[in-house]
């Protein structure tokens, strides 16, 4: 209880250092917790994935369609339940900063391989009966304040020319994890214009989207599905729906990989502050050091001493960093640069990867002038008075 | 073994410094008996200080013999020094030492933490010496809120509040006004004469001496003389 009193009396010694300090923690451990949370948006496709589901793409690249025929050649394949599709639309909202993933899909088949989807059943029926109708995310709704009943201009960057879309259905998450931010259209729509005014691109589709019956046998399956295109004129390659989000993440790993390593940076800096200031503190305190040495105090006692105020410092500034951190990666998650993102919410890792930041930070700062001041003799020490 | 509590025989202290061996006390022969108040006393680099640090137990000497209470401390380990100053030293220094951040009555706690008191013990004694040194009133006051007498008056109490057998005091004068530094001295010879304490004071001051039954001299590490108070 003493040792406690004691220490906290000490961390409010010098108010302004202090202050200082505690600040540039919080702005550490909330600038850590913000990089690690971008991380995981990063990774929020890919998390979210089912392990039931499939994706086969053209096996050149994503960017080569293939013909919507395979689709009946696909459920001929053992262990295949459901085959669906989508195309990436990539139309503009007003400005191209009002980025969100927009696909046109197979509207009678689509939903059912997603049950993490949920909606109104007459919703999604409105959206069956309607070729211009369109299903969104909660959380794109809600950024642009559409309802439903609302048209939606979009203009068509793949698909060229101005496009209207009436929105019949608003869809929420299973969970946290499940991502909102989509813009469904109806493929059989944009077909039959992409057949008047670009035949030759007619019936083609970006990815085939696969419900098989037992996930233990994805491999298999993929590799039957391959086979069965092997030498066509379109090759497939299938992957899990997991494996399929993580090429994209793939694609800007080197980002990823330089978040990461900059929110460690922002911790190393941190803690050399820390060390200083523990190491100042230690230094200008060694005549009290020696004193409790002379008074009979053990060594582990100082080092201890300093420990316990480096950690306190470490946790008041990591709190409070912490308890900053929702709120701002609120604010930021509705602002137009965090919309870009499809999920952006702290997760308990992130949380957990603050404190054990502090820990470190802590426990590392007091090292040395901990085991500096323990080790100091009584006789050196007590000259510093006056 | 007799009256004696401080047993000094050819007690040498040498300081390495480089290559350079520094003598500070050279064959130093003394012995302080129980409840004196003896007075060390010596020009700057006479070696009074690190004698004073020697007997205090917070510093070791190279050579020589030096027993307190029959205890050759010179053979303890520094943990076993440390637990024999806490019940058998306590100290007085020329700047207080006391902890800025704590009130009079935590500083004079503190030695007392290492004991086996309970909290209610501790605060009895607690109240019972800053009683005595005349601060009962004092008690939540922070060191910077006390005079250099007051504050000086605290760390006899912290010194005196386990109830050691030997009194060090390091210059206790030195930092204090004519009538605070007549306060202090007062105090020691009423600690010695009413209480027996043993008292070993360093001092420039030939006033403070005087307060002593005994003055030793030193000069460049060795004792040059002794002179008893009548």
């Amino acid at each position: 209880m003493y040792y406690l009193k004691l220490i906290f009396k000490n961390v409010f010694r010098a108010k302004l250092r202090t202050t200082l300090t505690v600040t540039g923690l919080v702005v550490a451990i909330v600038a850590f917790g913000l990089l690690q949370t971008v991380v995981d948006a990063w990774f929020a496709g890919a998390n979210s994935a089912s392990s039931a589901r499939l994706v086969t793409r053209n096996a050149i690249s994503l960017v080569f369609p293939m013909p919507l025929y395979y689709r009946e050649r696909m459920r001929s394949v053992e262990g295949v339940k459901l085959v669906s599709y989508s195309q990436w639309f990539g139309g503009i909202y007003k400005e191209p900063s009002n980025f969100f993933p927009q696909f046109a899909i197979d509207h009678n088949t689509y939903f059912d391989l997603y049950p993490e989807f949920l909606m109104k059943p007459e919703e999604l029926l409105a959206f069956q009966r309607d070729r211009q109708g369109a299903i969104v995310g909660r959380k794109l709704a809600d950024q642009f304040g559409w309802k439903v009943g609302d048209v939606i201009p979009i203009r068509g960057t793949i698909y060229s020319g101005n496009w209207q879309f009436t929105v019949r259905a608003i869809f929420d998450g299973k969970d946290e994890s499940t991502l909102t931010r989509q813009f469904f259209i109806r493929w059989d729509y944009i077909n039959e214009e992409v057949k008047k005014r670009f035949p030759r691109r007619a019936d083609q589709i970006g990815v085939f989207n696969i419900l098989i019956s037992d996930p233990s046998r994805a491999a298999d399956v993929s590799r039957a599905i391959d086979a069965e295109f092997k030498n066509s004129l379109a090759e497939t390659l299938t992957e899990t729906e997991k494996a399929f989000q993580l090429g994209f993440v793939a694609q800007s790993e080197a980002i990823v990989v330089a978040i990461r390593i900059v929110s460690f940076v922002v911790i190393f800096i941190i803690m050399a502050v820390v060390a200083n200031t523990m190491a100042m503190t230690a230094r200008e305190r060694i005549a009290e050091y020696a004193t409790l040495k002379a008074l009979g105090f053990s060594p582990g006692y100082v080092a201890a001493l300093i420990f316990g105020e480096a950690m306190v410092l470490a946790f008041i500034g990591a709190g409070i960093g912490i308890l900053l951190t929702f709120p701002l990666a609120k604010g930021f998650a509705s602002s137009p640069a965090g919309a870009a993102f499809a999920s952006f919410a702290v997760s308990e890792a992130t949380v957990w990867m603050q404190v054990a930041a502090a820990v470190v930070v802590g426990t590392i700062a007091a090292i040395v002038p901990g085991w500096r001041s323990a080790r100091v003799k009584i006789v050196d020490g007590l000259r510093h008075v006056g | 073994m007799g009256n004696t509590l401080v047993e000094i025989k050819n007690l040498v202290k040498t300081y390495t410094r480089g290559d350079q061996e520094v003598p500070v006390l050279r064959d130093i022969t003394l012995s302080i008996d129980r409840g004196d108040f003896i007075s060390l006393m010596g020009p700057s680099g006479s070696g009074k200080s690190t004698l004073l640090n020697l007997i205090a137990g917070i510093d070791k000497p190279t050579a020589g013999i030096l027993r307190i209470d029959g205890e050759d401390i010179s053979r303890l380990s520094e943990g076993q020094l440390a637990d024999w100053r806490a019940s058998n030293i306590g100290f007085i220094f020329q700047f207080y030492n006391l902890m800025p951040v704590l009130t009079a009555y935590e500083n004079v706690e503190l030695p007392l933490l290492l004991t086996n008191l309970s909290k209610a013990e501790r605060k009895e004694r607690i109240e019972m010496t800053l009683n005595m040194v005349g601060l009962s009133d004092r008690m939540d006051h922070y060191p910077n809120e006390l005079s250099g007498g007051q504050q000086q008056r605290v760390a006899i109490a912290r010194a005196i509040v386990t109830d050691p057998t030997i009194l060090v005091c390091d210059e206790p004068t030195g930092d204090l006004d004519k009538q605070s530094a007549s306060d202090v001295l007062g105090m020691l010879k009423q600690l010695n004469q009413e209480l027996g304490k043993t008292i070993i004071m360093v001092t420039h001051d030939v006033h403070a001496a005087e307060a002593a039954k005994r003055i030793v001299h030193l000069e460049k590490g060795e004792l040059l003389g002794e002179v008893t108070s009548p």
